[in-house]
């Protein structure tokens, strides 16, 4: 019996398209192994010992039941703590916390919290996957604002106040920024507020994964830190990135009560609660992770130079990048595309990196390069980038 | 500005990091790196390069002793005396004033356990001034330094996240 399984699909699902690189994926998935990655978006540190072994004291302890949908409240409480010590943000740990599975689950949940169909959300590309797909799911309209390489990827106020409409519901930042390694700092983001503070009806998600991992020098800056702006912010951050415990599954969302009551709802039916381990894991986390974060962010910024030095020495324009663990060179004098780059340098040169258009059409022209990813590695894959720049140059490889 | 104790702790680490490759990681000219470098081995805060063996994968089989020492500190010299009268001795690879039950450790690397024995009968418990020894074996090395003796962690990540 045939069936048209696709017709059976909602319109909105078959709506989210495959990923434009799906071919390069299946390419670099069958060489994995054999090749030096320079494309994963995830720490390549291990979760430090500490915050793994308060996961496992709790399961010797029996923490195996459900928590409050919520998260435990010591957990919240650990949360509130840590975003008023790291970024004088305050909150308050009954109301204003929601633990999540991930960030990931923080955004779908905004979107589905906060969208009616047709509503439009502001997203900035080149960017994160999920913010496109989230909106779409929810049956809001994702309207992009481009940034560019010579603004440094941050959003120029100008460009915010013209995409915002009588149906903009709210935009989603998410510096510092993955695939560009952006960052906005309390000047930048103040000329957003200034934009904000004259459309009153628009919220905004700032997605601050990466905020442990800037390299200003600079105290990271929340945009929610305005006062102007802090009832009208849901920020959005977990243990992922900065504390290395992505496969823990475990972030959470900070903002005004009545709207994460609402996120709640949605929370209770489809997840119930995060897993309980990794909530006690992430009290460790928050109470006595900074040393380690502190150690893994100076060694991301140490690869950092040396990726910069070493796009330099291929020849590669590229923007230095001030947050998180990535750096998105332009390819464009290589005359390739970017798949096409990615691809040849994947076989001839055993390096993986990611095509600019997986996160957005203006990222064609660019690559990512993640540097999460041991010192050795990195060198060696700066070496044969250069060398592959050099054949292309030749015209030595067909 | 070039910040030596990030500089000390990279070479702690990986002694064979390039001058050049220490200049891009720590942001300063290859120039400034030389320089520091040949500073902290002038006041003796780089006091030599030493390579990580693990011993037990070749074909020789040292043992590895340490020894704790209890001793009477002489008059005006406190301990550093008789100190120096053990760690000239070349077996002694390291030598510590303690705190707690005893005083000083002595620590005998590259040695039979005959060795040992002897070096403490001989030359260690003699000595005027030594109150008692007593000796521990290492059994296993899981970790020193700050290096895991086992098998690396393997990277078992996705080929491509996004």
């Amino acid at each position: 019996m045939d069936i048209d399984y696709q017709s059976k699909v909602s319109s909105v699902v078959n709506e989210i398209k495959p990923s434009a690189i799906r071919r390069f994926f299946d390419l670099a998935n069958e060489m994995k192994g054999e090749v030096l990655s320079l494309s994963i978006g995830e720490p390549d540190f291990v979760t430090p010992w500490s915050i793994r072994e308060a996961g496992i004291f709790s399961l010797e302890d029996g923490y195996t039941h459900y928590s409050p949908n919520q998260g435990y409240i010591e957990v919240r409480k650990a949360i509130t703590e840590y975003l008023e010590r790291r970024f004088s943000l305050k909150y308050d740990p009954k109301t204003q916390i929601l633990v999540t599975v991930g960030g990931s689950e923080a955004l779908d949940l905004i979107a589905r919290a906060l969208i009616n169909p047709g509503d439009e959300v502001i997203i900035l590309e080149p960017c994160f996957v999920a913010y496109r797909a989230t909106v779409t799911l929810a049956r809001g309209v994702p309207v992009v604002i481009e940034t560019r390489e010579e603004d440094e990827y941050k959003l120029k106020p100008e460009d915010l106040e013209a995409a915002i409409t009588d149906k903009t519901k709210y935009i989603i930042l998410g510096y510092p920024g993955n695939p560009t390694g952006a960052t906005m700092t309390y000047d930048d983001l103040s000329k957003i507020r200034d934009v904000l503070v004259r459309h009153p009806n628009v919220f905004v998600v700032s997605d601050e994964l990466y905020s442990e991992l800037s390299y200003t020098g600079e105290h990271p800056a929340s945009i929610a830190s305005f006062p102007e702006l802090y009832d009208r912010t849901i920020v959005v951050n977990g243990f992922s990135k900065s504390f290395a415990m992505t496969g823990w599954r475990i972030g959470y969302m900070a903002g005004p009560a009545p709207l994460l009551a609402a996120m709640n709802k949605v929370h209770q039916y489809c997840i119930m609660c995060s897993p309980s381990t990794a909530q006690f894991a992430v009290i460790e986390a928050c109470r006595n992770g900074d040393k380690e974060v502190e150690e893994m962010r100076d060694e991301y910024n140490r690869r950092r130079r040396v990726v910069v030095q070493g796009l330099k020495d291929a020849g590669l324009s590229c923007f230095t990048p001030t947050g998180a663990f990535y750096a998105f060179p332009s390819i464009e004098k290589s005359g390739l595309s970017s798949e096409k780059f990615c691809e040849r340098f994947l076989m001839e040169k055993k390096v993986a990196i990611v095509p600019g258009n997986a996160f957005g059409q203006c990222g064609e022209g660019h690559v990512r390069i993640s540097y999460a990813a041991s010192m050795e590695n990195i060198m060696e894959a700066m070496k044969r980038l250069k060398e592959f720049m050099q054949e292309l140059k030749d015209g030595s490889v067909q | 500005m070039l910040n030596r104790i990030e500089l000390l702790q990279l070479i702690e680490h990986n002694a064979r990091i390039s001058v050049s490759e220490l200049a891009v990681m720590l942001n300063v000219s290859e120039e400034a790196v030389a320089a520091e470098l040949e500073t902290c081995k002038k006041e003796n805060v780089i006091l030599g390069y030493n390579t990580m063996i693990n011993w037990e994968k070749t074909e020789r089989e040292p043992v590895t002793a340490m020894i704790e020492v209890r001793i009477t500190p002489q008059r005006n010299q406190g301990f550093d005396k008789i100190a120096s009268q053990f760690y000239r001795y070349q077996q002694v690879s390291s030598c510590y004033l303690m705190s707690g039950g005893f005083d000083l450790m002595l620590i005998i690397e590259d040695s039979t356990l005959r060795e040992v024995a002897q070096f403490v009968s001989d030359k260690i418990a003699p000595l005027e001034g030594v109150i008692s020894t007593s000796t521990h074996f290492i059994l296993k090395k899981y970790k020193s330094n700050g290096t895991l003796f086992e098998q690396k962690q393997i990277d078992n990540r996705e080929a491509v996240v996004l």
